[in-house]
C-alpha cells in the first residue's frame, strides 16, 4: 500500500478499498533470539490509512465489545484527520494504560471480534488494537501526558493492595478525584503480570514502568516489598494506619501442578517461577543479574493458554535447541491467542496436541531426562458443547530436560487467609459485587484476577474502574 | 534502603551478623520467620531468618554464611550502607508451648535460625536442652545467647577442639535415653535434620525442622520452594519453613538444591574475575 494521499482525503469508496495494514513485525529467525519486543508499532501514515478503514457506525458494535467501552470510532477519526493529542484524550477517558491494552488485550474476541467491517466477506476488521497501541506510543514518545486537573485535597486515604492492571487502575481513579492513595505491593518492583508474567518481547518493562511513573505523578505513594496479611494486616490498614478504604487487587499467583509423578525432579518448573526469573529478575541476562535459569535443550511446555505461549517462547529465545507444547486437547480448543500461537509457530516452537503427560522421568541425579505421555482422542462433546479428550492407551515419550507447567493459577490465599470476614468462592477467589467490587468485608473492595480468576488484563482494570467510582461514592457519604 | 547499623563477624569470617533497621518487619516477626533481601539493582532475592528481632530499636538481625555469588556480595556491605530490598516476615511462625522439656539442637549456621525458637521455647517455660554442633570450637556461633536461652547447652565438635567429640546425634542420643523429651527441634545442613529425625523416630518422640529449599519470592507465587512431606507437595515459604521432622523427603530436598549449581559456581567465578 502506498500512501499517495492524506487518509482524510480518501471518499468513503476510498476509504473501504484498503486493505488491513499489517503489523510491521521483526522478522522470526531474528528476534527468536532476543528479547525484544516483536511488534514494530505503526508509523503515522500507515495509522492513518488502518483508522481511515472504520465506518464510523452511529451505533458501535466495538464499543460494546470493549470491556471499558472507549470510544472507538471516536479516537480512529481524530487519528484519521491528524489530531493525535484528542485522539490519545479520547482513549485515556476510558483506559489509563493503552499501551498495555493495544499489547495485550485479545482484541480478536472483543472489540475487533464485533467490527462490522470484519463481517463483510473478504473483509477483515479495523486494527484496533494496533491503533491504541499506536497513540499510546506516540504520547509516551513526544513526552505528551494524561494532565488532568486534580481536584482539592479530600483528606480521605485509600489502601490499594497489589499493583496489577486492577490496582493501578483504582489507584490512579481515585488520585484524580482527589483522595490520597497508597499503592502496598509484595514484590520490589510495581505491575503485577505485566512486569513478571508477560515477557518484555511481548511488552516492553520500558512501557510498564513508564506507566508506574505516570501514576506517581499523579500523587500516588507506591510502597514495594509489603506483602499484606504479613508485613501489614488488612485491619490494621483501617483501624490503625487510618485507611478510610482498602482496595484489594492481588491477582490469581499460586501455581497449579499436575499432581503426577516426578514432579518434583530439577527440571520442573510452573510457568510462574520461569517466567518471574526470566522477566522480572532478568536471568536472560545470567550472569549480571544474580538470578540464575536452566537454559534448557529440549523443552517441553505442559499446556497451551497465554502463558504457555510466552513460556515457549521465553524458552526459544535463551537457546533452546527443541520446544513443543503439549496439550490434551486440540488446537482449535486451545485458549491461547491465535497470534500468540501464530508468533510461537513462526519462532519454531512445535506443538503436540491430543498429548496428555502422565509422568516425568528423571535420571539417577534427579534431573528431569523425559516425559511419559498419552495419546489422546476427541470424544462426544460435554455438556458446555466442548468434546472431552479421551485416553487411548497409546504412549509416547518425549525427550526433554527442562520441563515448564502452565495450566494455570489459583488464588493465593495469603492474604484472605490472614484477613476475618472476607468471603471467598469454592475455588479461593473473593466473592465481590460484579458492579461495583464491594466484598463481604465493609470498606473493602476487590477486583481483577482475584476475584474472577486468571483473567485479563482489561478485565481487570474495568472491574478496578467501576470499585474506583464505587468507592468514591461511598467516601462521599453513599451507605454501604 | 534498609540501612545496617551493626556488623559482626564470626567463625574465621565464614559466617557475617547484620543488623538492620526495618521497623515495619520487626513489629510483625516471631520466632521462626523469615526474610528476603536483595543487595543491589542486578541483585537476587535470597531468603534469610531473623535471629534477632529488636521491636524497640525497630531492626532484625540477619547471621549468614558465606556460601556463593549473592552472600559474598551481602558480606561486602559495611555498617551505613545497606539492602536494596527486604520483605517480611514471611513464612509460618513456629508453634511455641510449654510442653516439658525440649531439645534444641543446631548444625553450623542453622544455630542462629535456631535461638530465637529456642529462646522462644524457655521462655514459655519449658526445660531446654540445647545441643549445638560445629566443625571445631570456633566455628560455634551465638555460644552465649544459646546459654542463655537454655537450661544446658552442650556443643559437639568434629575434632574434638571443645565439647564431646562427635556428632550432635550421639550426643541427642544420650539426651533421649535419659530424660522424657517432648519434642525435638533441629535446624542445620539437610544431612543433620535427616539423621536427627531418623534418630528420634526410634525414640517417637516429634520433630521439628526447618527447611531451606531455593526460594523466588517468597509468598507462594513460584511454587520453586516445593518440598515433598509425607507424599505431599508443600511450599515451604507458606506452608513452612518449618516441618514435622519425620514427614520431610529429605533425598528430594537436597536433589533440588543442587539444581543451579553449575550456574552459580560459574556465577560467583564471573564476580570472582571481577573482583581480581
Ligand atoms: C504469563 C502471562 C501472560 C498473560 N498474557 C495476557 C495477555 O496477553 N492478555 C491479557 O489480557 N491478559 C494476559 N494475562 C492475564 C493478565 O495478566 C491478568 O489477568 C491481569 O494481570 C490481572 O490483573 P490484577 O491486577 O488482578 O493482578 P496481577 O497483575 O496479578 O497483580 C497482582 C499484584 O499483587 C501483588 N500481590 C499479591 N499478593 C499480595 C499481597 N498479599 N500483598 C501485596 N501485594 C500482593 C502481586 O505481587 C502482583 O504484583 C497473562 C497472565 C500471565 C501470567
Ligand atoms: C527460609 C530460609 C531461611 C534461611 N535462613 C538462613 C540463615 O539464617 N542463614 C544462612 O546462612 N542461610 C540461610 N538460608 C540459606 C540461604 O538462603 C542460602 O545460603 C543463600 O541463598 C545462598 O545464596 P548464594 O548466592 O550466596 O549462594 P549460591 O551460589 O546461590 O548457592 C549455593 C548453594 O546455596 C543454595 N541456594 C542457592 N540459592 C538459594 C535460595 N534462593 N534459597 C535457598 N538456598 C539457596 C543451593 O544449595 C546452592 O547450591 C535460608 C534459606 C531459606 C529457604
Ligand atoms: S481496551 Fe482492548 S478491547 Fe478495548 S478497544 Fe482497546 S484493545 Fe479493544
Ligand atoms: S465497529 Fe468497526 S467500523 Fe464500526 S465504529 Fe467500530 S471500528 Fe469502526
Ligand atoms: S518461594 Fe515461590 S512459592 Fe515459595
Amino acid at each position: 500500500m502506498t500512501y499517495e494521499v492524506d487518509a482524510k482525503y480518501l471518499t468513503k469508496k476510498e476509504r473501504r478499498a484498503i486493505p488491513r495494514q499489517a503489523m510491521p513485525e521483526q522478522a522470526a529467525n531474528i528476534r527468536n533470539k532476543d528479547f525484544s519486543e516483536v511488534t514494530l508499532g505503526f508509523g503515522l501514515l500507515e495509522a492513518q490509512y488502518e483508522a481511515a478503514r472504520c465506518i464510523q457506525c452511529k451505533d458501535p458494535a466495538c464499543v460494546a465489545g470493549c470491556p471499558v467501552g472507549i470510544n472507538i470510532p471516536g479516537f480512529l477519526e481524530q487519528i484519521v484527520e491528524g489530531d493525535l493529542h484528542g485522539a490519545i484524550k479520547t482513549v485515556w477517558d476510558k483506559t489509563a494504560l493503552p499501551a498495555v491494552c493495544g499489547r495485550v488485550c485479545p482484541q480478536e474476541i472483543q472489540c475487533e471480534e464485533v467490527c462490522v467491517v470484519g463481517k463483510k466477506k473478504g473483509r477483515e476488521s479495523v486494527g484496533i488494537g494496533n491503533l491504541e497501541m499506536f497513540i499510546a506510543d506516540w504520547a509516551r514518545d513526544t513526552g505528551v501526558s494524561n494532565e488532568v486537573e486534580i481536584p482539592p485535597k479530600t483528606g480521605k486515604k485509600i489502601a490499594v493492595v497489589g499493583s496489577g492492571p486492577a490496582g493501578i487502575t483504582v489507584a490512579g481513579d481515585l488520585a484524580i478525584k482527589g483522595h490520597e492513595v497508597t499503592i502496598y505491593e509484595a514484590f520490589h518492583r510495581a505491575g503485577g503480570v505485566l512486569l513478571y508474567g508477560i515477557p518484555e518481547f511481548r511488552l516492553a518493562k520500558d512501557i510498564v514502568d513508564y506507566e508506574i511513573e505516570q501514576l506517581k505523578s499523579l500523587g500516588v505513594n507506591i510502597v514495594c516489598n509489603t506483602v499484606v496479611g504479613r508485613t501489614v494486616d488488612v485491619d490494621e490498614l483501617i483501624d490503625e494506619m487510618g485507611y478510610d478504604a482498602v482496595f484489594i487487587g492481588v491477582g490469581a499467583g499460586l501455581p497449579n501442578f499436575l499432581n503426577i509423578p516426578g514432579e518434583d525432579l530439577n527440571g520442573v518448573f510452573s510457568a510462574n517461577e520461569y517466567l518471574t526469573r526470566a522477566n522480572l529478575m532478568k536471568a536472560f541476562d545470567f550472569p549480571k543479574y544474580d538470578t540464575p535459569i536452566i537454559p534448557g535443550k529440549n523443552v517441553a511446555i505442559l499446556g497451551a493458554g497465554n502463558v504457555a505461549m510466552d513460556a515457549a517462547r521465553t524458552a526459544v529465545r535463551l537457546g533452546a535447541r527443541s520446544v513443543s507444547i503439549v496439550y490434551r486437547r486440540t488446537k482449535e480448543q486451545s485458549p491461547s491467542r491465535h497470534i500468540e500461537i501464530h508468533h510461537a509457530e513462526q519462532e519454531g516452537v512445535q506443538f503436540k496436541f491430543l498429548t496428555s503427560p502422565l509422568e516425568f522421568i528423571g535420571d539417577a541425579n534427579g534431573k528431569l531426562v523425559g516425559i511419559n505421555c498419552e495419546k489422546m482422542e476427541l470424544g462426544e462433546p460435554d455438556e458446555g458443547g466442548r468434546s472431552r479428550p479421551i485416553p487411548t492407551g497409546e504412549h509416547e515419550y518425549i525427550d526433554c530436560d527442562l520441563a515448564i507447567i502452565a495450566i494455570g493459577t489459583s488464588a493465593n490465599p495469603l492474604l484472605t487467609r490472614t484477613t476475618e470476614n472476607l468471603e471467598l468462592n469454592q475455588w479461593g477467589n473473593i466473592e465481590a459485587d460484579t458492579k461495583t467490587g464491594k466484598t463481604t468485608k465493609k470498606g473493602v473492595w476487590a477486583g481483577g484476577d482475584i476475584t474472577l480468576g486468571q483473567a485479563t488484563v482489561i478485565l481487570a482494570m474495568g472491574m478496578g474502574r467501576d470499585a474506583a467510582n464505587s468507592i468514591d461514592a461511598y467516601l462521599k457519604g453513599e451507605e454501604w | 534502603m534498609y540501612k545496617i547499623v551493626k556488623r559482626e563477624e564470626m567463625a574465621h569470617k565464614t559466617i557475617i551478623l547484620n543488623e538492620i533497621e526495618a521497623p515495619q518487619i520487626a513489629k510483625k516477626a516471631k520466632p521462626g520467620q523469615f526474610v528476603m533481601l536483595i543487595a543491589d539493582e542486578t541483585g537476587e532475592r535470597i531468603p534469610l531468618t531473623m535471629a534477632e528481632v529488636d521491636k524497640e530499636k525497630g531492626t532484625i538481625t540477619i547471621i549468614y554464611m558465606i556460601i556463593g555469588k549473592s552472600t559474598r556480595l551481602f558480606s561486602t556491605l559495611k555498617v551505613g550502607e545497606g539492602y536494596k530490598d527486604i520483605v517480611g516476615p514471611l513464612g509460618q511462625p513456629t508453634h511455641i508451648e510449654k510442653k516439658g522439656t525440649v531439645v534444641c539442637v543446631g548444625g553450623g549456621t542453622g544455630t542462629a535460625v535456631l535461638h530465637p525458637i529456642t529462646r522462644g521455647m524457655y521462655e514459655a517455660g519449658n526445660r531446654v536442652i540445647s545441643i549445638v554442633g560445629a566443625r571445631n570450637t570456633d566455628y560455634i556461633i551465638m555460644r552465649d545467647q544459646m546459654a542463655a536461652a537454655s537450661d544446658e547447652l552442650r556443643i559437639c565438635t568434629d575434632d574434638g577442639s571443645e565439647g564431646r567429640h562427635g556428632f550432635v546425634t550421639d550426643e541427642l542420643r544420650e539426651v533421649l535415653e535419659n530424660n522424657e523429651v517432648a519434642e525435638v527441634v533441629a535446624i542445620g545442613p539437610v544431612p543433620m535434620m535427616k539423621f536427627v529425625s531418623l534418630l528420634t523416630k526410634e525414640y517417637n518422640v516429634p520433630t521439628t525442622v526447618s527447611l531451606n529449599p531455593i526460594m523466588i519470592d517468597g509468598t507462594g507465587m513460584c511454587g520453586g520452594c516445593r518440598v515433598t512431606i509425607g507424599g505431599k507437595t508443600k511450599f515451604a515459604c507458606v506452608d513452612g519453613p518449618e516441618f514435622d521432622g519425620h514427614q520431610v523427603d529429605y533425598d528430594g530436598l537436597m536433589r533440588r538444591l543442587q539444581a543451579y549449581r553449575v550456574e552459580e559456581e560459574h556465577s560467583d567465578n564471573c564476580m570472582f574475575e571481577r573482583e581480581a
